[in-house]
């Protein structure tokens, strides 16, 4: 109980402050679209490259991988207000008073879902109404946003664990260039089949790949490595809840 | 004159010096251009199997846009480290002295040329080692530093201009996101004439990033195309006289505040 009396509290601040000062709502919001812009509308004639073979179109191609970026960066945004609440000093305050210090971490996770949710809800809207064709069911949709709150709460807890031992704003590219180069080595532009060369080689091994293929599956109707992609997701979220609950005890140690 | 020419010097090399001690500054623009690069020629290369691509090596198509993001970080270098000598009061110290305020301009903006050269020879230096040979032969190299030099020198002179007028290194820094959203609406992953979506193309199009990155895609893929380099240099041209006299009127400004 006391462990989600502090989550609760940890999560309504940070919501509170976020959906409160403009300069951190809007850049979460404002940059999914842009790249969607960008993505689905500079580079939509790479569906007529030969090969190409995803039926709802380029549009619901980049969605998906737009959608799974949005949550993984939305993890980081919250990973830099956890760096900043350790430089104002509220963090330090926060691991005094809190009854459960893990309830802390669990805060932060909640809080960058439900920011990330927003940001969902706010993109799939303007997919849609560009156009975006779904062949997929209910089912398959709630397959493709669950991958994508689970890659969230991983890439959340990755962020707090690096910003629990740096404890500094400056840990903010270390927390971002990993995410950026995970999702990037992925097949972002084709499908991984059209990849040639040393990405290949990486997008086969990097566990966002199945991820990204399994919600593209999700969104036209067939489903296609839904396990593997769920297992990676659940072991990248199992792996960086220790990583952020071990910088919890870095933190208190420090002081 | 020579008095003149001493201060730029000064000026300069602390700019010089004052990026180098700030391995971040230095790293940045060499590591994040050639890592877009890589995963961009990676994700894309099957891009060139569509018909009307410029060239086979993607590569080569995507080369040029190192350059352009280089001086975006140029932008953001001059601007961030002009803004802290006026938070500092650095600048306010140097104009008791007898020093002019443009050689304030000319030193900072020489010390970001001077880094934007580093980068390009980077970038060019990346680029030969995987294959790629420019067209337009030694001769167009040379150009092409030369038009890296101008448009580090636009886009620096606009980086001087935001921290003049405002003062501040944030506001340099809000800047970052803009010069980005010019740089991804534009021609810098697939050729104008292949974007599909006719209101991307326009906006493409109208977008003055587009020909830079034609102009250096033109030395590399093509050779000597004479519309291409003159709208490159003549944009670049009207960037760079524009930028430098807004800041020329806001140090003017700025001067007589302190």
């Amino acid at each position: 109980m006391r462990t989600l009396a502090v989550a609760r509290g940890v999560a309504w601040r940070t919501l509170h402050n976020v959906f409160r000062n403009p300069s951190l709502l809007v850049p979460s919001l404002v940059f999914p679209l842009f790249f969607f812009v960008a993505f689905a509308g500079g580079l939509s004639r790479v569906g007529d490259i030969p090969g190409f073979d995803y039926p709802p179109g380029y549009t619901a191609f980049q969605f998906v991988f737009v959608l799974l970026q949005s949550a993984a960066f939305g993890g980081v945004f919250t990973g830099f207000g956890i760096a900043r609440d350790f430089e104002s000093g509220f963090a330090r305050r926060l691991l005094l008073a809190a009854p459960n210090r893990t309830g802390i971490v669990l805060g932060y996770a909640w809080a960058a879902l439900v920011r990330w949710l927003v940001t969902a809800a706010f993109l799939t809207v303007v997919a849609l109404a560009a156009g975006m064709n779904v062949g997929g069911s209910g089912v398959d949709l709630v397959g493709l946003y669950t991958l994508a709150a689970i890659l969230n709460l991983a890439a959340v807890l990755w962020a707090a664990g690096v910003a629990m031992r740096l404890r500094t704003m400056q840990a903010g590219p270390v927390m971002q260039m990993p995410v950026f180069l995970v999702l990037f080595f992925a097949p972002v532009y084709v499908p991984l089949s059209l990849l040639q060369g040393w990405i290949h080689t990486v997008a086969q091994v990097n566990p966002v790949t199945r991820v990204l293929e399994s919600g593209r599956g999700f969104v036209a109707g067939t489903p296609t490595e839904v396990a593997v992609a769920f297992g990676a997701a659940l072991a990248l979220a199992a792996g960086f809840s220790l990583w952020a609950l071990r910088g919890l005890r870095k933190a208190e140690a420090a002081g | 004159m020579t008095g003149f020419a001493d201060q730029v010097y000064v000026l300069g090399r602390r700019s010089v010096l004052r990026t180098l001690r700030q391995p971040a500054n230095v790293a940045a623009p060499l590591l994040f251009p050639m890592l877009l690069l890589a995963v961009n020629s990676g994700g894309l290369k099957a891009e060139t199997n569509l018909p009307g691509f410029p060239t086979d090596s993607f590569v080569a198509f995507a080369l040029a846009v190192p350059f352009i993001q280089g001086a975006l970080f140029a932008t953001m270098n001059a601007g961030t480290d002009l803004a802290r000598d006026i938070q500092t009061g650095f600048l306010n110290r140097l104009s008791l002295t007898p020093m002019r305020g443009i050689a304030v301009l000319a030193g900072q903006l020489g010390g970001a040329v001077a880094l934007g050269l580093v980068q390009a020879a980077v970038y060019l230096g990346v680029g030969l080692a995987v294959g790629v040979r420019p067209a337009s032969g030694g001769l167009g190299v040379l150009v092409l530093f030369v038009f890296a030099v101008l448009v580090t020198l636009a886009f620096g002179a606009l980086g001087t201009f935001a921290a003049l007028r405002t003062g501040s290194g944030e506001a340099v820094q809000s800047l970052f996101p803009a010069f980005f959203v010019f740089l991804f609406i534009s021609s810098m992953n697939i050729p104008r004439n292949l974007i599909e979506q006719t209101w991307f193309r326009d906006l493409a199009t109208a977008n003055p990033v587009s020909y830079l990155l034609e102009c250096v895609r033109s030395l590399i893929i093509t050779g000597w195309d004479g519309q291409a380099l003159a709208l490159g240099f003549g944009i670049t041209g009207v960037i760079t006289i524009v930028a430098l006299s807004l800041s020329t009127w806001a140090l003017r400004v700025r001067m007589a505040r302190s």
